[in-house]
């Protein structure tokens, strides 16, 4: 590390680690929702990034309205609520129309949700155009706060973040405390007891696919305050949250959050020592040799087929 | 004689497919198309190696994988690399400050041959590399993968993160690999021109027995017991293991067969277009891969020939005539061949077949010289 002070490192360190940290929760975000509904239900739900963007583009409708009425410092919260239920709306309506006939080939999903997504991003691009668009956003969400001369950490990073950490405790919540949570995690450990207890797991199955597309339209309101979005904006995105979900092992959300943690500082904090694009092939390269040697992932729940 | 008709045939009804294949490929298209449009259908056909490759290893062997583009991508590569070698002559290079290497290497400040491009200045160890180099990476892939049971849809995402992989590597590396553009400009392939309209004629018709030849070893590998086992551990993977077959050992056999015969698509796809780059290394091209295997019919290897066909003309078309509609259509495509035909063009004829061979009897019934005609007019010697 020849040319750097120690001091200049530490600064480098911090904000590149930063920088980590929001690609983190709009990985985090975004995987959320994919370990539910490949985690719990193993639905391999290619679409995933395009309900990611519905969310985005939703927000950059409602910061549209809400600019007409002078509304521009309010919207924000109510923009990721909107996005929640329209992504949630549209995962509903996939489940019934696509993946409920599906659930016995999954490799066949695969297929399904991505001519979804093809299908979806040709919709974005004949409505909104092909350019990328981003919401005009919050005077309170701009600028920086420099704990020190050197470090800059932008506030919109920080209003990702601790949306993310919310979000995380929300749905750990969700699962492990509240009784449709219970009930979500029952059809998927047992399918055939949980149907003979009562439960209905078709019901279930919809709700669940449905919770995880609406979390992944709560990643693309987050994404807009950071990067903008074009009709393809998902799909850059979907390899990545599914190694992801993968290398965190499948059904554990702990080390779904692990693992979003780990691939997003080791990328960013070596994108400042190489080029972006090396940097990217040795995180993926080291996450894939992991998974030859841990096929399960990182942290993996015994999960009876 | 028999050994052939059923083994690489398949049997006689195989055979007759066959012979349309070969037929429509062999005579038909050289005879209506001009070169402009067989170059394009020979362009379709290198695909057709992949497809055929994804029904030996994802109809028969159960393995999907998302990634055969790389293969395809190393084949293609590795002949691009001889031909750009060939086309970067210190005489055509002499503008260059560094004459005698490829152009792309000049622009990036490159001064020497790095030392993985020196075996591609011969044409048998570029063969060989395009055989050999995509089978061993399918190899190492596979022996890391099967042998610890990893299987359907998390191999399905590993091979998706390696067409990634590959793809930022050879878009990063722009020194090395042409980058974005990939390699561009081949002319010659030992002194004769591939550019003009007779090589283009030749090349057609070479690429087109190699995938007569690929389809006749895929048949092979089918009627053989290697094959039953193949289906027997889709469908039933721990009773094989139980029965004491080594499962993992012919998962990896049929993934490098497929990677072998999607890098032969690759190399003749360089030969016959003229370029290679990493547009069709990628995960888009893979899936679209897996779409054109699923059309045609995944337990079938000449429907996934006329599925690649017919998807690829269908692509052409549509996004010359409507870009906006195209992707929509392949979406719709994607989903209906899921929910609706799961065993693609060739299930739709098997599932009418007696039906057609009815009708086809019954015209054939009223034509002179017709085995029905024949049939249902008893011969005078017997009365």
């Amino acid at each position: 590390m020849d040319g750097y002070t120690a001091s200049e490192l530490m600064s480098i360190v911090a904000m590149q680690g930063f920088a980590g940290i929001s690609l983190f929760s709009v990985l985090l975000l975004m995987a959320l929702g994919l370990a539910i509904i490949f985690g719990q239900m193993g639905v391999i739900n290619m679409a995933h990034g395009e309900f990611m963007t519905i969310g985005a583009y939703t927000t950059f409708l409602m910061s549209t309205m809400a600019g007409e009425f002078g509304l521009v410092d309010y919207y924000f919260p109510v923009a990721i609520i909107v996005s929640f239920l329209i992504a949630f709306g549209a995962g509903y309506l996939t489940e019934w129309a696509l993946i409920r006939h599906l659930y016995a080939r999954p490799l066949d999903t695969l297929l399904a949700t991505w001519g979804l997504s093809l299908m979806l991003q040709q919709v974005f691009r004949t409505v909104f155009g092909a350019r990328e668009v981003s919401p005009t956003m919050p005077d309170w969400l701009q600028g920086s706060w420099q704990p020190t001369d050197t470090i800059d950490i932008p506030i919109n990073g920080l209003f990702v973040l601790g949306l993310t950490v919310l979000l995380t405790f929300a749905v750990l919540y969700y699962l492990y405390k509240s009784r449709s949570g219970v009930k979500m995690r029952a059809t998927t450990q047992n399918r055939m007891m949980a149907g003979a207890v009562g439960i209905n797991t078709k019901k279930v199955d919809r709700f669940t696919f449905a919770l995880g597309c609406g979390i992944a339209g709560v990643a693309g309101a987050a994404f807009t305050t950071i990067a903008s979005t074009g009709p393809t904006t998902g799909s850059l995105y979907i390899v990545d949250t599914f190694m992801v979900v993968v290398f965190g092992g499948a059904a554990s959300l702990f080390g779904t959050i692990a693992s979003a943690f780990a691939i997003a500082e080791a990328q960013s904090i070596m994108e400042f020592f190489m080029s972006g694009s090396m940097a990217k092939v040795l995180t993926l390269l080291f996450v894939v040799g992991v998974l030859m040697i841990r096929p399960e992932g990182l942290f993996s729940v015994k999960v009876r087929k | 004689m028999n050994f052939f008709m059923q083994r690489m045939m398949g049997g006689k009804e195989g055979a007759v497919a066959f012979v349309i294949i070969a037929a429509v490929i062999l005579v038909l298209f050289p005879l209506f198309l001009d070169i402009f449009r067989l170059n394009l259908v020979g362009k379709y056909l290198t695909y057709a190696f992949v497809a055929v490759g994804l029904v030996m290893c994802w109809g028969y062997g159960g393995i999907l994988s998302l990634g055969q583009g790389v293969f395809f991508g190393l084949g293609g590569y590795a002949m691009a690399m001889f031909l750009k070698l060939e086309a970067s002559s210190p005489e055509a290079t002499a503008i260059q400050s560094t004459p005698g290497i490829p152009d792309f290497m000049d622009w990036n400040q490159i001064t020497a041959l790095p030392w993985f491009w020196e075996p591609f200045n011969s044409l048998p160890l570029t063969i060989i590399a395009v055989l050999v180099v995509p089978t061993i990476f399918a190899f190492f892939i596979g022996v890391a993968m099967f042998k610890r049971r990893v299987g359907g849809v998390y191999f399905a995402i590993i091979t998706q993160a390696i067409a990634l992989i590959l793809t930022v590597l050879i878009v990063g590396q722009q020194g090395y690999t042409g980058g974005i553009n990939g390699i561009t400009d081949l002319r010659t392939l030992l002194g004769w021109d591939i550019r003009d309209d007779s090589a283009k004629y030749i090349l057609y018709f070479v690429n087109a027995f190699l995938l007569l030849g690929v389809i006749m070893i895929g048949r092979f590998v089918i009627t053989s017991k290697l094959g039953r086992l193949l289906v027997a551990m889709r469908d039933r993977e721990d009773r094989v293991r139980f029965s004491g077959y080594d499962v993992s050992a012919f998962k990896i056999f049929v993934f490098c067969l497929a990677a072998m015969f999607s890098a032969i698509g690759g190399a003749m796809f360089t030969l016959q277009v003229g370029f290679m780059s990493p547009s069709f290394v990628g995960i888009v091209p893979s899936i679209e891969m897996v779409i054109f295997a699923a059309v045609g019919g995944r337990m079938s290897l000449i429907g996934a020939v006329y599925g690649t066909l017919l998807v690829s003309f269908g692509k052409t078309y549509f996004s010359e005539v409507a870009p906006e509609l195209w992707l929509f259509m392949m979406g719709a495509l994607f989903i209906a061949v899921v929910m609706a035909f799961p065993d693609g063009l060739a299930g739709v004829y098997q599932k009418y077949r007696s039906r057609l061979f009815a009708l086809g009897g019954r015209i054939c019934a009223r034509v002179p010289f017709c085995p029905a005609y024949r049939a249902q007019t008893p011969r005078p010697s017997e009365s």
